[in-house]
Parts: structure tokens; C-alpha cells; sequence
């Protein structure tokens, strides 16, 4: 309940995606020694900021939302962040701004909880101006509300997940799909506007509630129709029906013939790499062909692509190489007398190792499990140190080339066009983005490189997000500027310096935002 | 500590202390507007120390404790209607806070209207033939208004509360927003948390923790609050709104509440009468 909507209740719902926040006037009567806070037993924090004295639990707010116990430290959780260049790597919060004098090329004001002005023929919230490297420049700063918005989810996995194209639900709603798969990886597009805005009132709420969840570092369980449960947050490990995915593979089931078949010469004399997008088979491919091994005639089900390349030797699903296949020696059609022998060492694997099996052929030709020899266990080690810890990684994109550009200018077309021209510097947060090309200002951005609690909800519904652009001073006065607008950074530290966050870049390899 | 206050640029003071977060408006001329101000300052300079001193009394169902400061007494005052279930005068904090500091405001003739919302407890001051929309949430889970119930000088509200299991304050039901409409706000606060409680169900889709699991002091102790809702069939949902609309029928019936909104899911139940544009009600 409000009595009038404004950029405060923004606010209020960013923080919410905090937890839940502590009933009010909740006290530990104890004395307090420390001066700003105390370490308790389970990890719990007692605030000293104020006489309620809050003990908070891990994770948790106090009851004023406005210090958190964030990994048993206490925190402020002021939403209008400042980038402090200064700031040691790690991405610290400090409690306060001290008082300092210069700022320029020192401080970012980001857009995280600068509010947004409505309409937007206003100025923007803020629009700073401060100097870097001895030239005059101006951040405006603002939070967009996007309609249009979505996340591209990379699951680095070669499991079956879903038919592209199936629905992708949370809570029952859907709230985006199956897209095209990528190398090693499977891809879900979720959100943008037809989740948001075009289907039931639940579906749109479900969709912002998962999407802003997904864009908070959160995990959020997901179902594919037809296929897996996944859990999916970023920078973490998919898990695939309640299978924490450890690998993404080396290579296709072809690439992994190429990159190994020196090392397993002499020791093996057929290897079939099970793959459910391309299963290599050595001897057969060119791999093997050039280093002058001799045909063992084990014949792959599928469809032939080239030599030693076959398509769909078994079903989709969640067992070896991303088939359905739990008994890899089914997808061997035949094995031709003419070219097999008797004692041919067989190996079968995965592009990730983690499923191998080893045989050698008997009198009558059958493929029977052997020990594994040290050497060739060597060569399935070597495939899994070649793989890359399994990531789901997810960019926000997001189009802000609306109503947003009226705060920055009174003439939008020409932000547009500084954009284009890499006039204009575009920040989500101080993260860097990527520009997609064409028109308007399609931006996307990983959400890992955002600070903690970036982004916010408003119930129409859509997300909100930080965006920030930087431009010299006397561009932005040619673009048609909110000149009278501009706050220069000393002022905006001494008036919001005390209650603001502060913050070190959230991932080290941001680039300094500022122009 | 004294409380922060910060002019807000559409006139409203922004007042802070401790967990207190109040958002003051008041309609008057620019000077009498400032001098209210400045009172509800110096009304506001103790409260959170005075309560913070109380704490132990206040975090107990109301019996036989004597409360010094005026604000702790109004919390018990407000809870006392409600001692068939537990709870205790911290229900009212808010609410009671939000009565105080009104009180000092309007002191002056001068004033047609004023508000005090802390944290969505609102405590109202309304001259003869002055009224005040005010926004109404489907869910605490959302940042903006999607409705409203207009508040009359003839309608015998002056306080205003929202409870809810996405809000700020635990909740051990799942009414994602229940706003009740009452005498005083203290009064409000305490009846919206009552019927939010109410508004309950046994469902797998019901996600709950202990109290203290989450907050080591909390005045509910081990007693389960909700943590989350998926989604509930909607003969589940009906039958909690229900069961709420009765909690919040017989405490209307009782004189101790004028109306309710309650919503949960997509559903809702309004008891008494309350007017404005209600999400979800046709227009």
C-alpha cells in the first residue's frame, strides 16, 4: 500500500528480492562494545546501527531493510551504488563514504536504485557531471523499465533437455523455450514481451517474478514439456533432473576423434566416441585414416555423415553423450568379420569421460568388458582435464531505445546515434554491454557482471534495470542534453555519499565505466 | 540518534529512524506544512530507543505487563481485541508509530489533510469534506498500486494497514495482501495481521520456516511463518480467503474494523464496504 506510486516502491521491491525481511523492532538487550556491529554464534550479525539491535541471520535484512548480513558481514543495502574504483578487489561493501574531496575518475554513480522519472520527457533521475583524465563528462543515470526484455541461457551440457522449440515453465507457466542449440552447450531463451505482456495475467508475473530471480544471481527450477527439470542460475552448475552437470565436453564426438586419436594409437584399435550430435568413429575417420590405422569394422547404427561421422546413432535423452543410451555397446550395428579380429581393443566414451567402457573381441567377434589398461584410462582422463567446469551463463538483453532516451536528450534519435557511433558509453550497472547491431539500442549484458540486487520489478509487469550513458560534456550539450540538469559528482556525494552504496566492480574483469 | 529527515521533491518528508521509514504528507499552506513537520521530528526523536527499551514486554502476548511509553501502550491497546490467538503488541508497531507522529501533526487547524505512511501503515487526518485515494496492492511482492479505496472525512477511517506473506513483517498464512481499514492504523495493523494469518492453507505448495530459524528474536518463536507460495488450485485458494473473509466479517461485526481486502493468488474477498477501484473487481 503507498499513497502514491514513485520510484520509492521500485526501490522497495529490489530490496525484496533480498528475503524477507525482519518484523520490526527486534532486539538483542545486550550491551553492545563494538561500535558499528557484532559477530554471534551460527553466523548470525547484530546491527548496532540503531537501538533495536537487530540480530540478523545470514542472507537476511534487518528490520529496517537497510543493513543485511551478507555472509556474516554487515552491510549496508542502500540501492543508489557507487562504483568505488579504489575499493580493493573482491567486490567489498563498505558501510559508509567517507568524506573525500576529489571524486573525478575515482567514483561511478551506476543507476542501481537511481529510481526512473515518469514520464520520461523528465530528466533522469540523475545526470552527473565529473572529469576523467582531464575532460569533462556526463553519466546520465537512470533505471529502465523494460517490456522488452529476455535472457539468453547457456547451459553447458550435451544432455537432451527438450525438442527445441518446447515450452520452458516455471510454476507451471510459460515462460520461454528451447532455442538453438549452441557447441557443448544447450540453449533456453526465456522472458521478453509475449511472456510478459501477451499471455495470462499469472503467466506474465511468473515470467518477471523468474526473470528478475534469474537476473539476481537466484536459482529458479524450470521444466521443459517433454523434457528435463533443470536448475538454472548463473555462474553455477546446471542440474539436470537433479544431476549436477560437472563437464561441458571437449568437443563434438568428431572433434574429440581428432584432438586424441595420436595418443590413443597403440594402445586401442577402434574407439567410438558416443555423441548424440555427431559420434566419432577412429578408425573410419579421417583422424584415424591419416595416421594410418587399420579399419576394425565396427559398424555404428545412425546415418553416415562422413567417414567416422555418424548422425543419430541412438535417441535424445539423459545417458551416455547425451543419448538415451545406458548400454553403449547397443549402438554397435554390426562388426564386419572381414575386417575385425579377434583381441581388437575396443574403447567407448563420451566427450566428456565421464562415461568410458572398455572391450576386446572374442573368438566369435562379440565385444566383451575388459579391465580398463592404465594407458587407455590415461587417454579418458586426458578427455575430462580438457573439459571446462559446466556454467549456466545468462545475458539480460534488453532494447532501451524507447521513451527511456527523452530523460538523456530532448532529440532521442541523436543518443541513438552516439550509441551507434561509440560516442556514447553503455553501462548496466557499470557492466559493460554488447551492442547488438541495427537499430535502436539493443544492449545485452551477463548478469554475473551487475552488482548484487541490480535489478527490480514494477507490477505492469516488467523489469527493471540500471542503464547508465557516458559521454563527453560537450556531446551531451550537442545532442540536446538536460544540461540544467547536470549535478556535478562532488555535490551527488556530499547529498547521497552518506546513505549510498559503495562498491568495488562486481566482476574484475569490468572495464572502468566512466567515459 | 535522532531521526533523518529528507524533504522529498514532491513536498512529502521522507522520515527515518532506525527501522522506521516514514513518508509524511501534508496538505497546508508551505509554513504550517514545515512547522507540522518539524513536530512530527520532535515526535518521532525516542520513540525507536523508548520501544527498543521495552522490547521484552512487547515481544509477549498482552497480560499483566505495564507499558511506560504512550506508543507501547497504544501497541497493546490495539492487540488486546485479539488475545483468542496468539499475538503480540509488535503487531501493532508500525500502525501505533504511524497514530503518534499523525497525532503531533495535527495539532493545527490549518490542515485539511495529512498522512503518515510507515511502511504501508497509514494513519490519516482528514478536515470536513476532505478525502484521500489511497493505493491498493494486490500483493506485497509488488512495488506500485494497481487500485484504490477512497477514505472520506464522513467514513469513520482513519487508519490503514497492509499485511501479507511477501512483506516486510511474517506472516503464518498466504494472503498475498490483505488491507484492512480501521478506526486508528494501530488497530488496522493489528486486525490485517490477524486476518493475513487467517488467510492459511496445508498445502505442498506452502513453503514455511520457524520463526527464529529466520530471525533470532522474533516475538513468534518457533511458531512456522510462511516463506513462500506456488501456485495453489484454486478451490485451495478459495477455501483460505474464506476463512479469512469469516475472521475479518466477525471483526467488522465486532466494531473493530470498517472494511477488508483480502487477496491470495488471483482471488479476492472484500468484507464491508470499501470504495474505489479494487483489482480484480469489475468496474
Amino acid at each position: 500500500m503507498s499513497v502514491c506510486p514513485g520510484h520509492q516502491e521500485v526501490r522497495k521491491k529490489r530490496m525484496g528480492v533480498w528475503g524477507k525481511f525482519i518484523s520490526p523492532m527486534l532486539a538483542a538487550v545486550t550491551d553492545s562494545t563494538e561500535k558499528f556491529g557484532a559477530r554471534e554464534a551460527n553466523g548470525i550479525v547484530r546491527c548496532d546501527a540503531c537501538p533495536v539491535l537487530c540480530r540478523i541471520r545470514p542472507g537476511r535484512s534487518g528490520a529496517c531493510s537497510r543493513y543485511a548480513n551478507e555472509n556474516g558481514a554487515l552491510v549496508r543495502t542502500d540501492p543508489l551504488v557507487l562504483l568505488d574504483r579504489t575499493v580493493a578487489e573482491g567486490g567489498a561493501v563498505v558501510p559508509f563514504a567517507a568524506n573525500a574531496e576529489d571524486w573525478d575518475g575515482r567514483i561511478f554513480v551506476t543507476a542501481i536504485g537511481a529510481g526512473t522519472t515518469y514520464p520520461d520527457y523528465k530528466p533522469a533521475p540523475f545526470i552527473v557531471g565529473s572529469s576523467h583524465a582531464g575532460v569533462d563528462t556526463v553519466t546520465v543515470v537512470t533505471e529502465g523499465i523494460f517490456s522488452y526484455c529476455g535472457l539468453k541461457v547457456k547451459i553447458d551440457t550435451d544432455r537432451h533437455l527438450g525438442g527445441e522449440t518446447a515450452a520452458v515453465r516455471h510454476q507451471g507457466e510459460q515462460i520461454g523455450h528451447v532455442t538453438t542449440a549452441e557447441y557443448g552447450s544447450q540453449m533456453l531463451s526465456l522472458g521478453g514481451v509475449r511472456h510478459l505482456t501477451g499471455g495470462s495475467k499469472r503467466e506474465g508475473n511468473v515470467t518477471c517474478a523468474a526473470m528478475l530471480a534469474l537476473c539476481d544471481k537466484q536459482a529458479i527450477e524450470v521444466t521443459i514439456d517433454g523434457g528435463s527439470t533443470l536448475t538454472l542460475q548463473a555462474g553455477a552448475a546446471p542440474i539436470v533432473n537433479c544431476q549436477v552437470e560437472q563437464r561441458m565436453r571437449v568437443g563434438c564426438g568428431s572433434a574429440t576423434v581428432g584432438i586424441f586419436a595420436q595418443q590413443w594409437q597403440g594402445h586401442v584399435d577402434e574407439v567410438i566416441v558416443v555423441d548424440d550430435h555427431i559420434t566419432g568413429v577412429l578408425t573410419e575417420h579421417q583422424a584415424g585414416a591419416c595416421l594410418g590405422m587399420r579399419r576394425a569394422g565396427v559398424r555404428v547404427r545412425g546415418r553416415r555423415s562422413t567417414p567416422g561421422r555418424y548422425f543419430q546413432v541412438a535417441n535424445p535423452g539423459t545417458g551416455w553423450g547425451g543419448t538415451d543410451v545406458t548400454d553403449p555397446l547397443s549402438i554397435i550395428e554390426s562388426i564386419d568379420p572381414a575386417l575385425a579380429w579377434p583381441g581388437l581393443r575396443l574403447l567407448l566414451t563420451t566427450t566428456t569421460g565421464e562415461d568410458s567402457l572398455y572391450c576386446e573381441l572374442d573368438e566369435a567377434l562379440h565385444p566383451v568388458p575388459r579391465p580398463m589398461p592404465d594407458a587407455v584410462a590415461a587417454t579418458v582422463e586426458r578427455i575430462g582435464e580438457n573439459c571446462e567446469p559446466a556454467l549456466t551463463s545468462i545475458l539480460f538483453m534488453a532494447g532501451a531505445g524507447g521513451s527511456l532516451r527523452a530523460g538523456v536528450t530532448e532529440n532521442p534519435i541523436l543518443l541513438t546515434r552516439g550509441v551507434r557511433d561509440a560516442l556514447v558509453r553503455v553501462t548496466m550497472g557499470g557492466a559493460p554491454c554488447m551492442l547488438w547491431p541495427g537499430g535502436g539500442i539493443t544492449l545485452m549484458a551477463d548478469v554475473l557482471r551487475l552488482p548484487a540486487r541490480a535489478f527490480g520489478s514494477v507490477p505492469t509487469p516488467a523489469i527493471v534495470a540500471p542503464i547508465e550513458f557516458t559521454m563527453r560534456a560537450d556531446l551531451f550539450a550537442a545532442l540536446g542534453g538536460h544540461a540544467a540538469s547536470v549535478v556535478p559528482l562532488a555535490r551527488l556525494m556530499a547529498e547521497q555519499g552518506g546513505t549510498a552504496r559503495m562498491e568495488g566492480a562486481a566482476h574484475p574483469e569490468n572495464p572502468w565505466p566512466g567515459a | 540518534m535522532t531521526p533523518q529527515a529528507r524533504l522529498l521533491p514532491d513536498g512529502r518528508l521522507h522520515l527515518r529512524d532506525g527501522p522506521s521509514e516514514l513518508v509524511i504528507g501534508v496538505d497546508a499552506p508551505v509554513p504550517v506544512r514545515d512547522a507540522a513537520f518539524a513536530r512530527a521530528v520532535a515526535a518521532m526523536d525516542g520513540v525507536i530507543a523508548a520501544l527498543s527499551a521495552e522490547l521484552p514486554a512487547l515481544r509477549a502476548p498482552p497480560g499483566a505487563q505495564v507499558f511506560s511509553h504512550p506508543v507501547a501502550q497504544r501497541m497493546a491497546t490495539a492487540v488486546r481485541p485479539h488475545v483468542g490467538v496468539f499475538i503480540t503488541p509488535m503487531a501493532a508497531v508500525a500502525g501505533a508509530i504511524a497514530e503518534h507522529v499523525l497525532a503531533a501533526i495535527a495539532t493545527d487547524p490549518a490542515i485539511r489533510r495529512a498522512h503518515v505512511n510507515n511502511g504501508g501503515d497509514i494513519a490519516l487526518h482528514l478536515a470536513p469534506a476532505e478525502s484521500l485515494r489511497v493505493g491498493l496492492v494486490r500483493s506485497l511482492a509488488q512495488a506500485a498500486p494497481e487500485g484504490w479505496v477512497e477514505v472520506t472525512h464522513a467514513l469513520p477511517v482513519r487508519g490503514i494497514a497492509t499485511s501479507g506473506w511477501p512483506g516486510r513483517s511474517f506472516s503464518r498464512g498466504i494472503a498475498d495482501a490483505v488491507t484492512v481499514l480501521a478506526e486508528r492504523a494501530a488497530d488496522a495493523d493489528a486486525a490485517a495481521t490477524i486476518i493475513a494469518n487467517a488467510v492459511d492453507a496445508e498445502h505442498p505448495a506452502v513453503r514455511r520456516e520457524p520463526a527464529q530459524a529466520l530471525d533470532p528474536d522474533s516475538d513468534l518463536g518457533d511458531l512456522l511463518v510462511t516463506t513462500g507460495v506456488d501456485l495453489l488450485p484454486e478451490a485451495v485458494v478459495n477455501a483460505a480467503l474464506d476463512a479469512g473473509a469469516r475472521v475479518a466479517e466477525g471483526l467488522r461485526a465486532a466494531g473493530h474494523i470498517v472494511a477488508a481486502v483480502l487477496f491470495c493468488q488471483e482471488q479476492l474477498r472484500v468484507v464491508g464496504h470499501a470504495r474505489g477501484e479494487i483489482p480484480g473487481v469489475g468496474r
